[in-house]
């Protein structure tokens, strides 16, 4: 008896997947989309580990569920209708939206269907963490170096911007 | 090796069993009788005033996007670290630990920007310059 | 626990025909029930430990009735007086938020449980990344707590919440950083590894005399002077990263009631209390795989003393960390702050600077 084990938990993160998206974008209450993002941010972090990527698993549960997320839930409760219990997202320009959205599903089933993917044999999980250390300090030294600059500038930007905000 | 993580997928699974089962066990043994005085906000025994949801102090935020910077840095520097012990047995143990050295170093003018500005502190000192 | 499967199949007649997949669910299934119940006992043992230990600190006695010797079953009654809890959600509350919020906190926490080795060969999932795995899952209790702050409408509640949010997301980059002193020693995420590379005796300290060979234990806290420092580094950032006192402002009583979970009663409330004393454990026990040997410790079959040596200082941390709580004043919010940003984070850095110049040398 083979159980296609792999085709049950990729159909069940699929599903968590859509619905907290669904959830995140039609809740009314903008607390309960933030912490929809949760479930969304966490089943693709199981995708990664389907495609055998677990270092990058792990680092989009540390960066997106323990860092970004929490970022979002403190903006959220720093913003200043938050006193009213219920503040409501509305909805705006159905129609424009539902055209847009269309367009952009179609492109991308195109693009989906029309390009030849190079499919590979599942591999053997190997040392990734190690491989792309390694990869870092050598191919890709000079996007390492530059991702380094770059959180400088990230860093610098939020302290301006956070300092201006607080009206100081 | 991927079905490793069918381990973490059980106990993510036993763990909210764990928790659905007890509190279904309980509530066989529990009594249940609401009263609006028991259901009410607790708030050392006054009638509570006003919402709970109010704004915050936005040195919050400000820690929170610092942590981003950092944490987004430790996911770099993971790899790097696994990778260094190979790397120094390779010869190239130098060049990985200078590149490091400047990686941190960039990291560390914004950590020096920030901690100029004042904005470490949680009561952020009179503006200086 | 591959091997596991094979052997069994190999030794174990009934097993023969059954499929090699479903008996490996089924062993999984087997070690999270096992491991489960060790987190539970664990922390009904540790409520009851930190009682005795706050009582005899504070020169009194603690529980000495219930179940005869020093009142040791006090936990086991406090369970079943738990269970028969009315539970009250408060009217005000976010009613789907406040029931979700436990499941997250204990879950984020359970499940790191699955990558910790407890002895040789005794793990439920030998990930190669395992120690990047413990700190990612963990980052889920921090969502959970600001779930249980802001579903509960209360105004200590949310403001505990806050704190521990922003503490614990700080002190979370002095503990990785610590963390990655080892990293690089080992050359290695997998906590089964970095276990492996602490056997023996220390090849400095030691003394040969008459065919034996007596000297300190090949720990990592040993082998450079710089995992010296980042052991007590990470040992301070974890009792931040735990909410414990000298770092307990989340829950600081005399100001916040309970912090995160104080319109929680009943069973939802023992899960935070549970998940409390399994993150105890848990990070005292990422302290002794990685800084104090690990199953390293006694000679002898590996399989049970080993098993034996792991819990024993795991558990022996966790002490620590009740005698820290009993012993010193909490720090104020922005000593807080300041401790985690400008004195762990710069020596944490250093001190890794300072790891790499020793690999090279």
């Amino acid at each position: 008896m083979q159980i296609p084990a792999e085709a049950i938990v990729f159909y069940a993160l699929t599903a968590i997947t859509v619905l907290s998206g669904l959830v995140v974008v039609t809740s009314r209450k903008l607390v309960h989309s933030a912490f929809a993002l949760v479930f969304a941010f966490s089943g693709l972090a199981g995708y990664y580990v389907l495609l055998s990527a677990d270092f990058l698993a792990a680092a989009q549960v540390l960066i997106y569920v323990g860092g970004i997320l929490i970022l979002i839930l403190f903006a959220v409760m720093l913003t200043h209708r938050i006193e009213s219990l219920d503040i409501r997202s509305e909805t705006l320009q159905l129609l424009p939206a539902i055209a847009g959205c269309g367009a952009i599903v179609v492109l991308m089933l195109l693009a989906v269907y029309r390009t030849p993917w190079a499919v590979k044999e599942p591999q053997v999980l190997t040392q990734t963490a190690q491989s792309i250390g390694s990869l870092f300090m050598t191919d890709y030294l000079l996007p390492f170096e530059v991702a380094s600059v770059h959180l400088l500038i990230a860093l610098v930007g939020a302290v301006i911007i956070a300092g201006k905000r607080g009206g100081q | 090796m991927v079905t490793e993580f069918a381990g973490v997928l059980v106990f993510i699974i036993v763990g909210i069993l764990f928790l659905a089962i007890s509190l279904l066990l309980a509530r066989l043994f529990r009594p249940h009788h609401p009263t609006p005085a028991k259901l009410s906000t607790y708030e050392c025994g006054e009638q509570p005033v006003g919402q709970a949801w109010i704004r915050f102090n936005n040195r919050f935020y400000l820690i929170a996007l610092v942590f981003i910077i950092f944490d987004v840095e430790i996911m770099f520097l993971y790899p790097w670290g696994a990778a260094f012990r190979e790397l120094v047995a390779k010869n190239l143990g130098l060049y990985a630990f200078i590149d490091m050295v400047v990686f941190i170093g960039i990291l560390l003018v914004g950590l020096a920007y920030v901690w100029r500005k004042g904005d470490l502190a949680w009561i952020k000192p009179q503006q200086r310059f | 626990m591959r091997p596991l499967v094979e052997w069994l199949q190999a030794n174990v007649a009934a097993l023969k025909g059954v499929p090699p997949d479903v008996l490996y669910l089924l062993l999984l299934l087997v070690g999270a029930l096992i491991v489960i119940n060790f987190v539970a006992i664990s922390a009904m043992f540790f409520i009851w430990l930190e009682r005795k230990v706050s009582a005899h600190i504070q020169n009194r006695y603690g529980p000495m009735l219930v179940g005869g010797w020093h009142g040791w079953a006090q936990s086991i009654a406090d369970g079943i007086k738990l269970l028969q809890k009315e539970d009250i959600i408060p009217a005000g509350a976010d009613r789907t938020l406040f029931r979700m919020a436990p499941f997250i906190v204990f879950v984020g926490s359970f499940a790191a449980f699955a990558a910790l080795p407890f002895g040789a060969g005794l793990i439920v999932s030998d990930l190669n990344i395992g120690l990047f795995y413990i700190l990612a899952v963990t980052s889920l209790v921090v969502v959970g707590i600001l779930m249980a702050g802001w579903a509960s409408n209360n105004k200590w509640a949310l403001l505990g919440a806050m704190r521990a949010a922003a503490q614990i997301v700080s002190y979370e980059i002095p503990v990785g950083l610590t963390l990655l002193t080892v990293v690089i020693m080992a050359g290695s995420l997998s906590l089964v590894e970095i276990s492996r590379l602490q056997e023996g005796i220390h090849p400095l300290f030691r003394v040969a005399a008459g065919g034996y060979v007596i000297g300190l234990p090949n720990w990592f806290v040993l082998q450079s002077p710089f995992t010296f420092v980042a052991f007590f580094l990470y040992f301070t950032a974890s009792l931040a990263e735990v909410n414990r006192t000298p770092f307990d402002i989340p829950e600081a009583e005399s100001e916040l009631v309970a912090g995160y979970h104080t319109e929680y009663s009943g069973m939802r409330f023992s899960f935070f209390f549970l998940a409390e004393y399994a993150d105890m454990f848990l990070v005292s026990a990422v302290a002794v795989m990685l800084f104090l040997g690990g199953w390293q410790g006694f000679a002898g079959p590996q399989f049970l003393l080993g098993t034996a040596a792991f819990i024993l200082k795991a558990y022996l941390l966790v002490f620590v960390q009740m005698w820290v709580r009993w012993t010193l004043p909490r720090l104020r919010v922005d000593q807080l702050m300041d401790v985690c940003w400008k004195v762990l984070l710069p020596l944490a850095f250093v001190n890794l600077l300072g790891t790499g110049a020793w690999m090279l040398a």
